[in-house]
């Protein structure tokens, strides 16, 4: 009794708590959005809340706390999602669920609602989207739903905020009451097994006892370890029990019951309009036809996967700078000289970094032209270290933005899944889903975006595979590292195409990234591939408001990170590269004498086997120290190349593509070709940019696996410039190469193999 | 006459006799309203053939060619 009265002191102490429980894209999350004014991010797409979120609602008499749980289509124990909702309403007991349904769909939602009602917890019914079965002519009556189901039941509008006001204050007045649970299942055959169950379960005192009573007919894992004395009466029932159809299978009984009654009883509040014709082709399926067709279906997707990249990165937007018959955009001599094109105009995008640019110049020579009295280092600390690192971080900011707008777009319309949908043959031979496709192409435009838009992958493994395989797919700011050295090689040795370079270095991020992936899955991540069984929601306009809302948090989330993180790591960088052993400062020309670049000089060896180690002479450190500032963003490596090279002493006249610099370092080092393309699949393998490192953090499940992501990165890089160095230097080593994978290929298999005669001898054994 | 889901072609319409498959599969498609009794139109196939896109209960569900071989229809006849 005493552990009562302590429960019902914690409910007169806290603020009440409503729940919100529906299945996925039902307008959850439009709905916490609308009650609680917050950022949460919404998606057409199945499956956007991944963890639960608060927030607060301010209109009930007094301030109710709303949980957003993930949309889950059952409250079985196999998804992630199913796992966290339904802990949440056993464990937290929230005060009220509001069980959300998107009416156009009233079936498939009943189903999970037939489930929560089995929980002796106060529910309400949010008919959802009701707005939309009025505009197909059909009709729900909420008054005979509500008598039928017996909990309060509100047609509302998430989207318009129609009814919300209503659902709230009848919430309110339910919510902390007693309700019993109930079961629909009661009319069936299996109802005197559940009784009898639930009585047994009563008696030993265990909350929501036929809720659980159900689950453990039904044989859930969960159910089944916490039970084990009960299962002796459920198989003694199945002893006697047949049934024509199903047999003693129990869990589709179960199921094929809930149905059932829905379609029988629930399916009558439901009046379809006789005029409209069912054959008839929805604006869904019209739009269908031409998206996901046969032959068009993937030459469409490539198209407007091109549109989007243009439209943020490129420089000679909807190719009409040819066609200009005067230079009128490159504005020279100007402060915006470049910003709005050079030979080309610049797309949206590329505008709008370049007025970030600008902007962040002129920030750094204000604060320069403030400082003209002060000390070299003072100088040199807040311009070249904090503002010159904070500045190449923001100005990527617009492009971020942009890219991740115009594919939320994609996600809230719903085409996401229709990519999905077409791709996943594909991407099933490396035991990814079509789901992973659309994250890894956005690592080609900027890693953090792709990284932020994992969360749309049902599986947890699958996430942290397709985060920890994004950086492979090169970035833009990786793109002067490839022009800048493969241009380098032409220069220095005469010999090559850099075109050719660049692109083949494309081709080596994916084909590690794929080798990568198929590895993680035959080895760390094994287990059965999550089941592609997913809804194809409707077609929808994008909200302005929640991508504005979106854009909001993502750009709020960054600046954050810059502001921390990164520019944390900015001074630590820019105090080890200025500063000598003897705590002296240093110009950037005297940069060779640096804590890093003794740092530099004494890890080199390290790096000999990918040819850029001690086989270098007394320069070869300035590779190491280039690769360590990429680490802030990945434009410093070549803009490294241009300070040291200025240490070197040489005139150099370089133009800003670092071609000039490179080919000097490549002189005063006596780097290799094949050591360079090692150095640059290393730059472009290794960890990538701290402002993709916090995201990866931010979006890893947890600090574990984070840690080994660092470790994955490193090792990957390492193994492949190595690999490189070792086959482009010495062309026999192939075979070396060849043999150690197959050796590793075939250890994998034997292992698994015994693996799995392992399991099953285990199986055999209990039985 | 019955066949599997991943026999059937495009436009023919089928009822569920039978769900089977692994644990995780069947509860899946039990809970996605994939239940012996309920309707399905074959939709479309993607474009390399796989997966599969179904009216069921009126929504759109895609699965994989894998998944619907563990479902057996008794074929409608539209002619009738």
């Amino acid at each position: 009794m005493k552990s009562f009265d302590k429960n019902e002191l914690m409910i007169i102490a806290k603020p009440k708590k409503f729940a919100l429980v529906g299945n996925p894209n039902c307008g959850k999350t439009t709905l916490f959005n609308n009650l609680t004014g917050s950022t949460a991010h919404t998606g057409n797409w199945p499956g956007v809340t991944v963890d639960r979120r608060e927030g607060e609602y301010k209109k009930c008499p007094e301030t109710v706390t709303i949980v957003d749980l993930p949309g889950i289509y059952s409250l079985s124990p196999y998804t992630p999602e199913e796992v966290v909702s339904r802990n949440f309403i056993l464990d937290e007991k929230p005060d009220c669920i509001i069980n959300i349904i998107d009416a156009t769909n009233l079936e498939r939602n009943l189903y999970l609602t037939t489930q929560i009602m089995e929980i002796d917890v106060p529910v309400i019914i949010a008919l959802n989207m009701i707005d939309e079965v009025k505009k197909s002519g059909d009709t729900i009556d909420a008054a005979v739903l509500e008598k039928k189901i017996g909990v309060p039941v509100v047609a509302i509008s998430a989207l318009k905020g129609e009814g919300t006001t209503e659902l709230m204050d009848r919430a309110y007045e339910i919510a902390g009451q007693k309700r019993d649970g109930f079961t629909v299942l009661e009319q069936s055959k299996l109802s005197h097994l559940i009784n009898d169950v639930a009585i047994a379960l009563k008696g030993q005192d265990i909350e929501n006892p036929l809720f659980h009573a159900v689950k453990l007919v039904e044989s859930d894992e969960l159910e089944v370890a916490a039970h084990k004395p009960l299962l002796g009466m459920i198989d003694n029932f199945k002893s006697t029990f047949q049934d024509d159809i199903f047999g003693v299978d129990f869990e589709a009984l179960i199921a094929d019951g809930r149905y059932k009654y829905i379609s029988k009883n629930y399916s009558t509040a439901l009046t379809r309009n006789s005029k409209t014709d069912k054959s008839k082709l929805t604006k869904s399926d019209k739009i269908d036809r031409v998206l996901t067709h046969r032959i068009w279906g993937i030459p469409m997707f490539l198209l407007i996967l091109f549109a989007i990249f243009h439209l943020v990165f490129s420089e000679n937007f909807l190719f009409i700078g040819a066609a200009l018959g005067k230079d009128w955009v490159s504005l020279p001599g100007t402060a915006f000289e470049g910003v709005f094109g050079a030979g080309g105009i610049n797309s949206p995008g590329a505008i709008l970094q370049g007025l970030m640019e600008v902007l962040m110049t002129w920030i750094t020579d204000g604060v320069a032209s403030l400082l003209v009295n002060s000390p070299a280092w003072v100088t040199g600390l807040l311009c070249d270290g904090i503002l010159g690192g904070l500045s190449a971080v923001l100005s990527f900011i617009p492009q971020i933005l942009l890219l991740l707008m115009l594919f939320s777009i994609l996600e809230d319309t719903g085409y996401m899944a229709r990519v999905a949908f077409i791709l996943d043959r594909i991407l099933r031979r490396f035991g990814l889903s079509g789901r992973a496709f659309m994250p890894m192409i956005m690592g080609f435009g900027c890693s953090v975006p792709a990284m932020i838009n994992t969360r749309t992958l049902a599986d947890e493994n699958e996430r942290v595979a397709t985060v920890r395989v994004i950086p492979f797919f090169s970035c833009g700011a990786k793109l002067p590292i490839l022009t800048a050295i493969s241009g380098g090689i032409v220069m220095s040795f005469g010999i090559g195409n850099a075109d050719i370079i660049t692109y083949s270095m494309y081709v080596v991020g994916i084909v590690t990234a794929i080798l990568a992936v198929v590895l993680m899955k035959t080895t760390t991540m094994k287990g059965d591939a999550a089941p592609f069984i997913m809804e194809l929601p409707n077609y929808r306009l994008p909200q302005f408001k929640s991508l504005m809302l979106l854009m909001w948090d993502k750009a709020k989330h960054f600046i954050q990170k810059a502001f921390t993180i990164i520019l944390a790591s900015t001074i630590i960088i820019w105090f080890v590269s200025h500063f000598s052993f003897d705590w002296k400062f240093l110009e950037d020309s005297q940069m060779n004498n640096s804590i890093l670049a003794g740092f530099g000089k004494l890890i080199q060896p390290l790096f000999t086997p990918l040819g850029f180690g001690s086989q270098l002479n007394e320069w070869g450190w300035v590779f190491i120290v280039s690769a360590i500032t990429g680490l802030i963003a990945k434009e410093n490596v070549v803009a490294t190349f241009g300070t040291l090279a200025a240490c070197i002493g040489a005139n150099v006249v370089g133009g800003a593509d670092g071609i000039a610099e490179t080919a000097l370092m490549i002189q005063a080092s006596g780097i290799t070709i094949p050591a360079l393309i090692a150095f640059i699949a290393f730059n472009m393998i290794t960890i990538p940019c701290m402002a993709a490192v916090a995201t990866a953090k931010a979006e890893m499940p947890n600090k574990k696996k984070f840690k080994w992501t660092l470790v994955f990165w490193i090792c990957t890089s390492y193994i492949v410039g190595t690999i490189i160095y070792l086959v482009g230097s010495w062309w026999w080593t192939i075979f070396i190469v060849l043999a150690v994978m197959a050796l590793v290929v075939a250890g994998i298999i034997i292992y698994n193999t015994k693996a799995k005669i392992f399991k099953f001898k285990n199986k055999k054994d209990k039985k | 006459m019955q066949k599997k889901l991943s026999e059937f072609k495009i436009g023919e319409r089928g009822t569920i006799v039978k769900v089977v498959g692994e644990g995780k599969v069947r509860r899946r498609l039990f809970d996605m309203g994939v239940t012996p009794g309920a309707e399905v139109l074959m939709r479309k196939k993607a474009p390399l053939g796989d997966p599969l896109e179904i009216n069921i209960r009126s929504y759109e569900l895609t699965l994989r060619k894998d998944e619907a071989s563990c479902i057996t229809l008794e074929v409608i006849d539209e002619k009738l």
